[in-house]
């Protein structure tokens, strides 16, 4: 499939970075429009969600493997810096860690035998997932707080607690870039091309003797740990933690990131996240009409740009100079 | 013993509504490959529906038809405007597209209906049925039987009919349908209608037991599906045994383990089957080609 916008990333590292410094301008720029702290809070909850959608991202666009159960992830990444502090004196810094090495192992002990299923079988087995991890969480109240949730205590960074939205949007933001240059890299490593072997036809690849177990497990590990990282910042972000982050409705979301986005496409998940996070916000406008506002844009956005936003967008221009 | 009756029973009455989301999927599904999460807000429109025609003064009777009417209408409307507008779209894309429809649908019910619990009076009596020390309510066997009769008649449109075999020609290659001289649009559309339709008659059925409310149709949509997934989709027999057992398993943990962790055994038992038979209880084992 070589309308994989991933293509045009070919070449050497140095060269494929390169691509991310207009998007490091925004980040460093656009501060300087935000006038308030909202803006800082709803542009770092962009970058928050843009990191998960990244993970999935890797996951759908370049394996073809769907999750419908992703937030379970976010879910336990967040909780991770909540309960840590809470119940087991860990530190915030520590139990953020100490999530990402939960989503591992998850990752990894689930994602073998969930791996084996296919198109939607995988759907409603990652879906099942997701599920089981949002029961726990509201259910299991004397840790978690129950279906209220629960207080996430301030990270503290060099001895500074990290207080109101302004921090987390350096953050995230960074963050994301870092993830995006990573993901760059892992594309276009065997590994990356391996995976795209396996999207177009698991058994040409196998036959051509790719690992499609172990690949595809190492990107479904790869993606976990996007969204753990992801549910941690947004719990630190909110300072608080309620078991929605994981809800099926949350996992529905990243995936319509992803495709509003553009599957496969790495900056196309911060359009697809920034569509989805901005647009309930400025449609609160709109009152009673919100949800109604949204599905529509949602239906005719998939309808008229159906490979998503930013690939659609970006062909449209391309045929025009050409 | 009596325990036992007691959760069986409500597991039947919701694992019949299930089947009925599932048989919806399947159906359009095996029309037109697309997954269509709008499945459970067809449920919610016609208890909604049937409700506020009721709340205005329309006799009971009329505002049912009225309300199967409308969601059929609803169906169809979904396939014309949405999804044959995005032919040719991926997989995920269509998924997308009928969850947007699925958000907007709500979103209209929250401005149109309220966002309150309403209910409809049952059928029959309200006086539960007692059968082996197990109460069981008159309108359960109104779902149960309802259900039934849907099946039924569902299972002799596509059978016995001439639409009935090119829904079946259609579902099997949609080109060389088209080749006999098949319109697959308008069978598509069919298919979508009638998902509709028997989404509102499940939702009408279930709501003097259930209630129903705007946001009822995205946990019936995902309980469907998961049903669907259980059965193997695409087969119809799958849909009904899926839903079913679903139903069942939900009614005895929440009796047997506990009322919080119900979804949580229904999705173990579900991931386990899906282990060992990747392609569900009656699905076909696909090959792919290379």
């Amino acid at each position: 499939m070589s309308v994989l916008p991933a293509d045009r990333f070919r070449g050497l590292p140095q060269q494929r970075l390169f691509s991310l410094v207009p998007l490091a301008a925004i980040i460093l720029l656009m501060p300087l429009m935000f006038s308030s702290a909202y803006y800082y809070r709803v542009a770092a909850l962009v970058f928050i969600f843009a990191i998960a959608a990244l993970g999935l991202n890797l996951l759908m666009g370049f394996a073809g493997q769907v999750s419908l159960g992703h937030a379970g992830f976010m879910g336990i990444g967040a909780y991770s810096v909540a309960i840590g502090p809470a119940h087991l004196g860990i530190s915030p810094l520590p139990s953020f860690v100490l999530g990402v090495m939960i989503s591992t192992l998850v990752a990894f002990v689930v994602g073998r035998p969930i791996l084996r299923l296919k198109g939607h079988y995988l759907a409603v087995a990652t879906l099942g997932f997701g599920v089981l991890l949002a029961v726990a969480f509201t259910n299991e109240a004397s840790w978690t707080g129950g279906p209220d949730g629960m207080i996430v205590p301030h990270l503290a960074l060099l001895g500074r607690p990290l207080r109101g939205p302004e921090p987390w949007y350096w953050i995230s933001a960074s963050t994301f870039l870092v993830g995006a240059a990573v993901a760059l890299n892992l594309i276009a490593s065997p590994t990356g091309r391996a995976l795209r072997g396996i999207h177009d036809s698991e058994i040409a690849a196998r036959m051509l003797g790719v690992d499609v177990a172990g690949k595809k497990l190492i990107i479904f590990v790869v993606a976990a740990v996007y969204a753990s990282v992801a549910g941690s910042y947004l719990a630190l972000l909110n300072s608080y933690i309620t078991p929605d982050v994981s809800s099926f409705l949350r996992s529905i979301e990243l995936v319509a990131m992803v495709v509003l986005g553009g599957m496969g496409s790495i900056p196309g998940s911060l359009v697809g996240s920034a569509v989805l996070v901005i647009l309930p916000q400025a449609l609160a406008f709109f009152h009673d009409y919100e949800h109604m506002m949204l599905g529509l844009i949602v239906m005719s956005v998939m309808i008229f740009l159906r490979r998503g936003i930013l690939p659609s967008v970006t062909a449209a221009f391309a045929q025009r100079h050409k | 013993m009596a325990e036992f009756l007691q959760f069986l029973f409500s597991g039947l009455t919701v694992g019949a509504i299930y089947a009925l989301v599932a048989i919806g999927f399947t159906l359009i599904y095996n029309a037109s490959d697309v997954v269509n999460f709008a499945q459970g807000e067809f449920v919610m429109l016609g208890g909604m529906t049937t409700v506020f025609l009721g709340y205005v003064g329309v006799p009971l009777p009329l505002a049912t038809i009225v309300a199967i009417l409308a969601t059929t209408a609803v169906g169809f409307a979904l396939y014309r405007l949405a999804i044959a507008t995005a032919r040719e779209a991926d997989a995920v894309t269509l998924i997308i597209i009928t969850i947007g429809a699925s958000i907007f649908i709500r979103g209209v019910a929250e401005i149109v209906f309220d966002k309150r619990f309403h209910s409809l009076p049952p059928l029959l009596s309200n006086d539960p049925i007692r059968v082996g020390g197990a109460a069981i309510l008159p309108q359960s066997l109104v779902v149960l039987a309802g259900a039934l009769i849907i099946l039924l008649l569902l299972w002799a449109f596509i059978e016995r009919t001439m639409f009935g075999k090119a829904v079946i020609a259609t579902s099997a290659n949609r080109i060389a349908a088209r080749l006999v001289g098949i319109d697959t649009q308008i069978i598509v559309g069919a298919c979508f209608a009638l998902a509709a339709a028997i989404g509102a008659i499940a939702g009408i059925l279930v709501t003097p037991i259930t209630l129903t409310s705007y946001n009822v149709g995205t946990l019936l949509a995902l309980k469907g599906f998961a049903a669907a997934m259980l059965g193997g989709i695409g087969s119809a027999t799958g849909a009904v045994v899926g839903g079913i057992l679903l139903g069942l398993l939900e009614a005895l943990a929440a009796g047997y383990v506990s009322a919080s962790y119900k979804d949580a055994v229904a999705f173990v038992v579900i991931l386990t089957v899906l282990f060992a038979m990747p392609h569900g209880l009656f699905g076909k084992t696909k090959v792919e080609r290379v």
